[in-house]
């Protein structure tokens, strides 16, 4: 498994291929399509992130001492930057979750998605993500 | 409609020469907040470059100049509005504080047992204040219905007020579907059992110039902001008689005749209302906007308007999927519209990349979105500085967002 750093040079990589803003958006979208994210028993409220005016919901287990999370959201765009942070997020070590930063979204050219204003519950996601990390680090070390 | 003087007025707005992601702006979320022409931002800058002082204080020049500007404003919106009086006139900081200000007086007056009613059409800001005075005060709040097409319930209504209703509170125009309400008619109703109203023309103010005398409304509140004036200030009219006997929304200075620590009485009208210092430039800025409005001209402004919503909707009705909510028979020039299968933030976001500013989401008013059972809506709102190769331009990349996403 590559680090969570190597992922997001893998990202920005894909992304140095686009020459535009369209070329980008469209490669979201097709992200945000092609994934099934998430189970559908997970999307309730007990699991959802307000965002104001698109929906999230996130799911972590923890596995043979990684953390794997899944994650959706109802509109398309919003889903598409989701798969990138699962990508790189998933299937990792909770301590190196919880020390990871999110700079590749700025890197490609998405950074607004990830504003604190922007109402797609994104930044709040990106929170909650940490806070399972968190969590499961302190159960790991008890 | 053909002599519309639209170069010249564009010109007046320096914000529209703007490029925004390397596009030329085009700036449909008036609904939310409408640009400010230069008159109004020359106004702003005189104000402030030549005589900025405290109001209704000082003795020395600047003072007296500032106070009979802000005076004058006044005065010029009680003209606008066809106020009786000049003190039926207070200066708020929005529509938002006009409704808390009448909702704070009504808590001191309402009881278990009183009905209040309000429209399913209002914004927030026409819910929260008197969702909190009835917890206050015990009285029940009762919606008035909205149908499919986001007309309000006429009959409905009827059953609705009765002898226990105390007050009426409904929007002239929707911010969310852009239906203008029969309030003339809303009023005539309460008044047969003696209720309040009040309407919240927000909305309306950019369109119509109401005449609170001949509606013989109670209240009538508006915001600077969506009438080419600026941010953070706007005005309450009240009927002489009912701001008498209100309690003062806030305490300060200004606002009273005398003060010791045994007792205060308080100033009279409009004063008792206007605690603390105001939002002087932006009275006398609101002023300035309503003469430039009235330069253009209402009627003008309406049949523009139209034309450019009769042309915008025919022009989106053709792409297949697209479903305009709101499509009452009086409406002013707001479309609020989703595409089968997407999302309307994922429409927002590939149409601002595309230059043009619309609002998403669900508009500050989550009951009519519950009653369509949806998360929102994407909503152009045209002013009279838009043109018809803008709303060309929304069409096009609508259908470009929605070739994307689809
Ligand atoms: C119908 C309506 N009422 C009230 C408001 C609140 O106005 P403000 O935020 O200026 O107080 C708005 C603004 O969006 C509105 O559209």
């Amino acid at each position: 498994m590559n680090t969570i750093k190597e992922i997001q040079e893998e990202i920005v990589d894909e992304f140095s291929m686009f020459d535009d803003w369209m070329q980008r958006y469209e490669y979201m979208i097709e992200l945000g399509k092609s994934l099934p994210l998430i189970e559908e028993q997970y999307k309730t409220d007990d699991y959802k992130i307000k965002g104001c005016q698109s929906q999230v919901w996130v799911h972590a287990d923890f596995q043979e001492g990684k953390v794997v999370f899944t994650a959706d959201s109802d509109a398309i765009i919003t889903k598409g930057i989701i798969a990138l942070l699962v990508r790189s997020f998933s299937h990792q070590k909770s301590e190196d979750i919880i020390a990871a930063d999110t700079k590749f979204i700025d890197e490609i050219g998405l950074k607004e998605h990830l504003s604190p204003t922007r109402a797609n519950g994104l930044v709040s996601m990106i929170k909650q993500l940490k806070m399972y990390a968190i969590a499961y680090q302190a159960k790991a070390n008890n | 409609m053909t002599n519309f003087p639209i170069d010249k007025i564009r010109r007046d707005f320096p914000i529209l020469q703007r490029k925004v992601n390397g596009k030329p702006l085009v700036y449909l979320d008036n609904a939310a907040t409408s640009q400010t022409p230069k008159q109004v931002i020359d106004c702003i800058v005189e104000y402030y470059s030549l005589y900025n002082a405290n109001i209704h204080r000082g003795v020395h020049t600047l003072s007296q100049e500032a106070t009979d500007a802000y005076e004058a404003a006044r005065e010029k919106i009680r003209v606008h509005f066809n106020a009786k009086h000049r003190e039926e006139i207070i200066f708020t900081s929005g529509t938002t504080e006009g409704i808390n200000l009448v909702a704070h007086g009504f808590s001191k007056r309402l009881k278990k047992g009183d009905e209040v009613v309000v429209s399913a059409l209002e914004h927030h800001s026409n819910i929260v204040p008197w969702q909190m005075m009835c917890e206050e005060t015990g009285a029940k709040l009762r919606v008035l219905p909205m149908l499919p097409n986001g007309e309000l319930d006429m009959n409905a209504y009827a059953d609705l007020v009765n002898a226990n209703t105390k007050l009426v509170f409904v929007n002239h125009i929707s911010n969310a579907l852009g239906t203008i309400n029969p309030i003339k008619q809303i009023i005539e109703k309460a008044k047969t059992v003696g209720a309040a109203v009040l309407i919240d023309g927000a909305q309306a103010a950019p369109h119509i110039k109401a005449d609170v005398q001949a509606l013989d409304v109670d209240f009538y509140v508006v915001s600077a902001h969506k009438m080419c004036g600026p941010t953070g200030v706007g005005v309450l009219y009240g009927k002489k008689t009912w701001l008498e006997k209100l309690h003062p929304y806030q305490g300060g200075g200004e606002m009273i005749d005398q003060v010791s620590f045994e007792q205060t009485t308080y100033a009279g009208l409009p004063h008792k209302f206007e605690a603390g210092t105001p939002n002087i430039c932006g009275g006398i800025a609101f002023g300035a906007a309503i003469d430039y409005m009235n330069t253009i001209g209402f009627e003008d402004i309406a049949q523009y308007e139209h034309d450019l919503l009769e042309k915008a909707t025919q022009a989106l009705l053709e792409i297949d999927g697209l479903k305009i909510y709101g499509t009452a028979k009086e409406k002013t020039s707001v479309i609020s519209f989703n595409i089968e299968g997407t999302h309307p933030y994922d429409i927002g976001t590939i149409v601002d990349k595309l230059g043009i500013a619309v609002r998403t989401g669900h508009h500050c008013a989550q009951p009519i979105m519950d009653y369509y059972k949806i998360p929102g809506t994407v909503r152009a709102s045209f002013a009279f500085y838009n043109t018809f190769e803008e709303v060309e331009a929304l069409v096009q990349a609508v259908k470009k967002a929605k070739q994307m996403l689809l």
